[in-house]
């Protein structure tokens, strides 16, 4: 019941909130999305912490085609949903200082949005999967479309077919399999056997088609180019979805999907994806450091960041796919903190350029320290949940390869050379006439930052009960993976 | 006492939050007053467990806090590990921590941000105390990046200077270089031995059978972490830059504790190291090697600090040195009496500058010997300390290492003597120039000369005292006295001594001691003599230099290098990869598939002519075909 | 044997053959509007006459019932159809389907 309530909830505060109008609007989804919060926090209390998937419910939906309504969540899933609902509300939060134009639309959108997230989260089914991952495309189209920046059209129009090219693909593969399950059904256990009965060449197959779908989602190099333009484009609420939240849509796809279904595809690839990765990393901790636009820089970051959480989960083995699922944790919450720190600098002082801003430390020491905070969240200093998951990837990575994992390392100094240098040179120094009038921060403003750099710190030092939480299931896919490449 | 070892590094992570959230609404008194007692309180119980353990017959004992990360059979907790070596240096860092952070009350009494610099600085104590009391790699891990964050903020306490800022990226950045080479280094340690907590690996590395280049690799991977932390070559850049920091730090971070770090790891891992030859080879060659380069840099500055920079760059290599020759007593000592006189000369210098207005070139000093007495006797002794003159702290603990240098390859040995020729040297260049002949500087700073006020002199005394005294724990045998520190630090370094034989006889001792001490006089008479009997001064800006002598003063243009050699091809690369590969070849790649589909369909539109007829006649047409072929 | 039977099936397919081919020479070669809906109706008449003849001559009479809908259906599209050339004629002031080409691609 209560997958259901996770699933369902956000999309009738969604519909509701389209009735409401004016600035109440606001405060309404805020209020939905916290209990959307409450309800997964009761989920947690409620998980068992073994590898089983809970909360399972099975609805028979297109019987003539196998097809259920089939959700449940394992530790995987939960960590995901947590991830979803933690970043939700803060990402609505964070709007409370903007005017939107057709506010409930907006907020409307967001919710939908969640519904979507969660629903790939909890699917169970190969249909639904697909459905879902359809309908998250839907809403953030929108709201890149209508309260996007410059360009906006022609930039939510590439990232719109760009994703659904991929998506196609993943579907071409799912049908593909569905001829392989006994009774022709969707359902993920079918699909499972269906994948892992054929043999390498057509697994290959199989691994391609999906891993096209999630590579374009992550980004990975060199599907990314999408990436960059709409990070920077969209509305920051957008950007903060996407990067947040979607790309890890991307990932999920990754473990709960490719791994089981096609093993003996992704050992005989993952020499190449994981190739494809680690130069991404390196490719986008390169360019990140030559970028003047903050937003940008923050763009590319994530791929980077993203390269590394791909390699570790190809990699296969128990730390690397623990570290995913806690680097996703914590990309998400760092990322949403940066994201929202540009929108605070652009908002007051109308620029992202680098090179125009500097010495709002003298003028703001608190927004400082907690820029800091999340900036040493993102580089992954120990004692931040940045390292947790980044110790754990690169700890994966180097067992499938150390050559990978010096290379994939070397994105630790990069990401201290362009962080600190977009510190230094929105922070530190003199300040000038853009920066010298740069407002204090309001209430919810601090608070948004407050809760990211508590979370930040708090899951850097006490990262056990997520760690509890994944590592059953974590165990036993990365066993089952073994166990069907014969290892 | 040992049962508590969780309150040394929480007091001053306590002192941290109560200066960092409220450190406004206190006092500037009050601020110092919490800063200060929290070391000192984390002294007394280090005090404590030093004592406790030394009357104990179980040397170490490991205390579990709190389970941090599992994956898997990865299994990694919070816990502390109480040894000699770690309780050695607790007493090190609280100690000489504590007198730093009297001294700062009185240094940093006019600064703007002295609640932030006291923060900065507890924070940085409690970060230094998890590096060396973490009981696994990780933790020390956790503590080696977080005396780095210190550290960064702390040379850039002055942020509106771009230059200082600079100076702090780039010892971050350089860290991290480091940094990533001990990641790897963990995670290799994991890889094979299948934990990372000290006692468990070191067990199995000691019945380790099979490749020993496994070993090497996790020792040089190790080392590439000490060669960032220790600033050794080619990593050191940054430590002279760091100077931009107030000079307390210089003194407790870039001298006497953050920078030994290296040293500590690389003997916490003593095990390793000794199981691999070439590995203790390459570092001794590290060491000695920057020893010797950084001492020559030293010859030629004029900054009061950066000389001593250079020095400290220097006398860590002599640590090094002492590693690679697998005299681990002797680096850990030298260490210890190095964090003395260093920490001294450097708050030493730091009352100079305070005396001189914030002047720190010592061709613009000169005859303060008379000004500020106090600063001037403790700076001698510290002098004396470092270069090693007879029964000073400095002139056992280097005696060590040379001797063992000497029993492990003598080439090293003469280099090492070399570099304390050099030492000596550059030390009594910058005594006699700061010091004796007559001052230099405007009228307005001579009006201003005086003595640093008691909360600065103090800790100035003590060190001094200990600087002269800190060498009596380790007298070694030849000298019919007993290495205290050696007994103490045995368990420690037992697996290793049992593997590497030392035996030098007592004549060769004596030669070795007596050779060191007349080149040290030697030297130390070549500086008297240029510098005061002949008074020359060093050239000031724009006077032309010999080649040579131009190439050491602009410190062998090593910044230029890797401004030329790295950074800038980085950044070519990027602007290529962004500008060509990125928008260009990528995206052009995709967004030629849009084009392609555009294309076609530009092509293929051109059948859709809105001619009805021709319709209706293609459908025809298509219609007999179909029939033909449904019938032929 | 009833008097359609007499003439030989034949007969019938030529003429509904020549009718068809008419209609379709009707619709690609004229140009007014009125006269390809005309040579439309032709088409399906031919058709019509086709199966009532092989309705007859196999005795079926479901031939015949699907004449009679394809009559209705054709009244019904008469209908419709005249209506929209009656309002593109007030648009165009033309029946000339080649000046209907706004939709080019």
């Amino acid at each position: 019941m209560i997958t259901l309530l996770l699933i369902f909830f956000p999309l009738v505060a969604a519909l509701m909130l389209l009735l409401v109008k004016g600035e109440q609007v606001k405060k309404i989804a805020l209020g939905a999305a916290i209990v959307e919060f409450a309800i997964s926090m009761f989920a947690v209390f409620q998980f068992q912490k073994n590898a089983d998937t809970q909360f399972e419910l099975n609805y028979a939906w297109i019987k003539s085609m196998g097809i259920n309504f089939h959700v449940g969540m394992d530790g995987i899933s939960l960590l995901l949903v947590i991830l979803t609902t933690f970043l939700v509300p803060i990402i609505i939060l964070t709007s409370f200082n903007k005017q939107y134009k057709n506010p409930s639309a907006f907020y409307s959108l967001i919710l939908a949005m969640q519904f979507a997230l969660i629903g790939v989260f909890v699917s169970l089914d190969g249909f639904l999967f697909y459905i879902f991952w359809e309908l998250a495309l839907i809403p953030i189209y929108f709201i890149c479309l209508l309260w996007g920046g410059d360009d906006r059209a022609r930039i939510t129009f590439k990232f719109f077919v760009y994703t659904l090219a991929g998506s196609l693909l993943m579907l071409a593969g799912l049908i593909y399999l569905y001829q392989f399950t006994p009774n022709h059904t969707f359902d993920i256990k079918a699909l499972y056997a269906a994948g892992q009965s054929l043999d390498v060449v057509h697994q290959g197959y199989v691994f391609w088609a999906m891993f096209m779908a999630f590579a374009i989602k992550m980004p990975v190099f060199p599907f990314h180019t999408w990436q960059p333009d709409t990070y920077t484009t969209a509305p920051t609420q957008g950007t903060m979805l996407l990067s947040g939240i979607m790309l890890k849509m991307g990932t999920y796809g990754v473990i709960r999907w490719l791994l089981p279904i096609a093993p003996l595809g992704v050992e005989h690839y993952a020499h190449l994806a994981i190739t494809l990765a680690v130069i991404g990393i390196l490719y986008a901790s390169t360019i990140a450091i030559v970028q003047k636009d903050f937003k940008r820089l923050i763009a590319y970051s994530s791929i980077a960041h993203v390269g590394l959480i791909a390699a570790g989960i190809l990699a296969g083995n128990v730390q690397g796919v623990q570290g995913s699922m806690i680097q996703m944790l914590s990309h998400g919450v760092n990322v949403v903190g940066l994201f929202f720190i540009v929108d605070l600098i652009q908002t007051r002082t109308n620029t992202r350029d680098l090179h125009s801003l500097g010495g709002i430390r003298n003028v703001n020491p608190q927004f400082a320290v907690l820029f800091l905070i999340v900036l040493l969240g993102s580089v992954a200093l120990p004692l931040t949940n940045g390292f947790i998951g980044e110790f754990l990837l690169l700890n994966g990575v180097y067992q499938y390869s150390a050559w990978m994992a010096a290379f994939a390392g070397i994105s630790v100094i990069l990401g201290a050379v362009y962080m600190l240098r977009s510190y230094q040179s929105i922070m530190l120094g003199e300040t000038n006439a853009l920066t010298s009038s740069f407002a204090p921060l309001t209430g919810n403003e601090k608070a948004v930052l407050v809760i990211i750099c508590a979370a930040i710190i708090a899951f850097g030092v006490f990262p056990k009960p997520l760690l509890d939480i994944v590592e059953p299931s974590v165990i036993k896919l990365v066993d089952g993976f073994n166990l069907a490449i014969g290892k | 006492m040992i049962k508590l070892v969780w309150l040394v590094p929480l007091l001053p992570l306590i002192g941290f939050m109560i200066i960092g959230f409220f450190g406004k609404k206190l006092s500037k008194g009050l601020v110092g007053t919490i800063a200060s007692g929290a070391v000192l309180g984390a002294f007394a119980v280090s005090l404590g467990i030093f004592f406790e353990l030394g009357g104990q017959t179980e040397k170490s004992v490991t205390i579990d806090l709190f389970s941090w990360i599992t994956a898997g059979k990865l299994s990694i907790p919070f816990s502390f590990l109480v040894d000699p070596l770690s309780s050695l240096f607790l007493l090190i860092i609280t100690g000489i921590g504590f007198l730093i952070h009297l001294y700062s009350i009185g240094y940093m009494h006019d600064d703007e941000g002295f609640s932030r610099f006291f923060a900065y600085l507890n924070l940085f104590v409690f970060f230094m105390l998890l590096l060396v009391l973490g009981s696994n790699y990780l933790i020390m891990f956790v503590g080696w990046e977080g005396v780095g964050l210190c550290s960064y903020l702390l040379i850039g306490f002055w942020f509106k200077n771009t230059a200082y800022n600079n100076a702090a990226k780039k010892a971050f950045i350089m860290n991290r270089i480091g940094d990533l080479g001990f990641l790897l280094g963990i995670i290799l340690i994991f890889v094979t031995f299948g934990s990372i907590s000290y006692n468990e690996v070191f067990e199995q590395a000691k019945h380790f059978i099979g490749d020993n280049s496994v070993i090497t690799a996790i020792a040089l991977l190790l080392f590439i972490g000490a060669m960032g932390k220790s600033a050794q070559l080619p990593l050191y850049t940054w430590l002279p830059d760091a100077m931009a920091g107030p000079t307390p730090v210089s003194a407790l971070i870039h001298a006497a504790t953050m920078v030994t770090a290296g040293i500590y790891m690389v003997s916490r891992s003593n095990i390793l190291y000794t199981l691999s030859p070439f590995a203790m080879e390459v570092v001794a060659v590290v060491g000695v090697c920057t020893a010797l380069f950084a001492a020559t840099i030293g010859l030629a500055q004029n900054d009061i600090k950066k000389v001593l920079a250079y020095s400290t760059v220097s006398q860590l290599g002599y640590m090094f040195l002492a590693l690679g020759v697998g005299a681990y007593t002797g680096a850990v000592f030298h260490v210890m009496t190095h964090a003395f006189f260093k920490a001294l000369l450097f708050l030493g210098a730091g009352s100079v500058i305070h005396a001189m207005s914030g002047e720190q070139d010592i061709r613009k000093m000169g005859g303060l010997k008379k000004y500020i007495p106090i600063t001037h006797l403790t700076f001698l002794l510290g002098t004396l300390a470092i270069v090693g003159f007879p029964g000073f702290s400095g002139f056992f603990s280097k005696d060590e290492i040379l001797a063992h240098a000497w029993e492990h390859n003598k080439l090293l040995w003469f280099l090492g003597v070399l570099g304390a020729a050099m030492t000596t040297f550059y030390m009594f260049r910058l005594y006699f120039l700061t010091f004796k002949g007559s001052f230099r500087g405007t009228h307005d700073q001579e009006h201003h000369l005086h003595e640093s006020p008691k909360s600065m002199t103090i800790p100035l005394i003590v060190l001094a005292v200990l600087s002269v005294v800190g060498g009596l724990i380790g007298i070694p045998e030849v000298l019919g006295g007993h290495h205290y520190l050696e007994a103490y630090l045995k368990p420690v370094f037992e697996d290793s001594s049992l593997r590497l034989v030392h035996h030098l006889s007592h004549e060769t001792e004596y030669i070795l001691m007596g050779v060191a001490i007349s080149v040290m006089a030697l030297a130390m008479y070549f500086a008297y003599n240029k510098y005061v009997k002949n008074k020359t001064l060093p050239a000031n800006e724009g006077e032309t230099l010999n080649p040579i002598h131009n190439l050491v003063y602009k410190k062998y243009l090593i910044d230029e290098l890797y401004e030329n050699v790295i950074m800038k091809p980085i950044n070519f690369i990027g602007e290529a990869l962004h500008k060509v590969v990125d928008n260009q070849i990528v995206d052009g790649i995709v967004n030629g598939f849009g084009s392609m589909v555009t294309g076609v369909s530009g092509v293929i539109r051109k059948a859709q002519s809105g001619n009805i007829g021709f319709y209706v006649f293609v459908m025809v047409i298509s219609i007999v075909l179909i029939l033909f072929t449904q019938l032929f | 044997m009833s008097a359609i039977q007499i003439i030989p099936i034949n007969w019938y397919i030529l003429l509904s053959a020549v009718l068809f081919t008419i209609g379709v020479l009707g619709v690609l070669f004229r140009r007014n509007a009125i006269i390809i809906f005309m040579s439309v109706e032709l088409m399906l008449n031919a058709v019509n006459l086709l199966l009532v003849a092989f309705s007859t001559y196999l005795s079926d009479s479901a031939g015949q019932v699907f004449v009679f809908f394809i009559m209705a259906v054709a009244a019904a599209e008469v209908a419709v159809g005249l209506a929209i050339l009656m309002s593109v004629y007030r648009n165009t002031k033309s029946t000339d389907i080649y000046m209907l080409n706004k939709l080019k691609g």
